[in-house]
């Protein structure tokens, strides 16, 4: 009899994280997806018809179980990159990823040059 | 070495100007007009009339067909509606009529009174299908050839210039 309590809840926890999974998943996917027809709002922020569409399909696409990558690419396929919050990663937009990183070493480089000149001074 | 500095400084300095005057210059109305070229969806509506479902093999036949999202509620597809009725003449186009999150009565109703230029009439009850077509709101219009490519692609009502730069695609 114990046993098959600790087997019941054993199950029901499994069930219940399943499903805390799918919710995060798809609230966190319905952030990234801009509502083409508001203003600078996200489909999770808005309640307009563009909005409630996107959900469904978000909804019946992680269902066949589609990942999120193959949800943003379907999506940017049909409404360009736009669609998406956070931007692909490509040759596109590949100087839009790697452009702080280039600030980042460049000013490094300077404040280094700076230093050793000062020090040479010194 | 200050030399290179200051080089790579102006260089950086140009290169952020000359983002800024083509971002500025750019357009942002945001269109899927970039569809233009590309292969339609695969077509898997259900029929508004009855059970019957329209696949691609339904269009295959037809030199050019034009993909129409309208609803009864919806206020620019009555401006539209001229427009399509005048195209359904067209011997070359055949229209795919796709009612968009609406009651079939109405609908019907909405024909009955303005005219039906449609020669497949097709519903899109929650509006799923329409992602797959790339719509964001309606009245929206995409023509397509006979290999499903898309030629045309129209946001908003059909307007006096559409029709005529539609009449000119579909008469070759």
């Amino acid at each position: 009899m114990k046993i098959k309590i600790l087997y019941l809840i054993l199950f029901f926890n499994i069930s219940i994280c399943a499903s805390s999974n799918e919710i995060l998943n798809e609230s966190q996917i319905h952030k990234n997806l801009r509502c083409l027809v508001c203003q600078g709002q996200s489909i999770s922020d808005s309640n307009s018809e563009f909005a409630q569409t996107l959900k469904m399909v978000v909804k019946d696409l992680i269902k066949q179980g589609k990942t999120e990558d193959e949800i943003y690419n379907f999506l940017s396929d049909k409404y360009g990159d736009w669609i998406l919050y956070k931007p692909k990663f490509n040759y596109e937009n590949f100087l839009l990823w790697s452009f702080p990183y280039l600030v980042l070493v460049f000013g490094g480089f300077i404040i280094v040059f700076l230093i050793r000149k000062r020090q040479k001074k010194t | 070495m200050q030399n290179i500095i200051k080089l790579i400084t102006v260089s950086l300095l140009v290169f952020i100007l000359g983002i800024f005057y083509l971002s500025l210059n750019r357009s942002s109305n945001y269109d899927t007009k970039f569809l233009v070229g590309n292969k339609i969806a695969d077509i898997e509506l259900k029929s508004l009339q009855n059970e019957k479902f329209f696949t691609n093999d339904d269009f295959k036949n037809n030199k050019y067909t034009l993909i129409n999202f309208w609803a009864s509620w919806c206020a620019p597809c009555r401006v539209e509606h001229p427009y399509l009725m005048m195209l359904s003449k067209h011997q070359h186009l055949k229209i795919l009529g796709i009612n968009f999150k609406d009651k079939k009565i109405n609908a019907l109703k909405f024909l009955e009174e303005l005219g039906d230029p449609y020669h497949y009439l097709a519903k899109d009850s929650f509006g799923k299908q329409s992602v797959n077509f790339g719509i964001y709101g309606i009245p929206e219009s995409i023509l397509i050839d006979n290999k499903f490519k898309i030629l045309k692609k129209i946001i908003g009502p059909l307007n006096e210039k559409d029709l005529e730069e539609i009449k000119e695609i579909i008469k070759s």
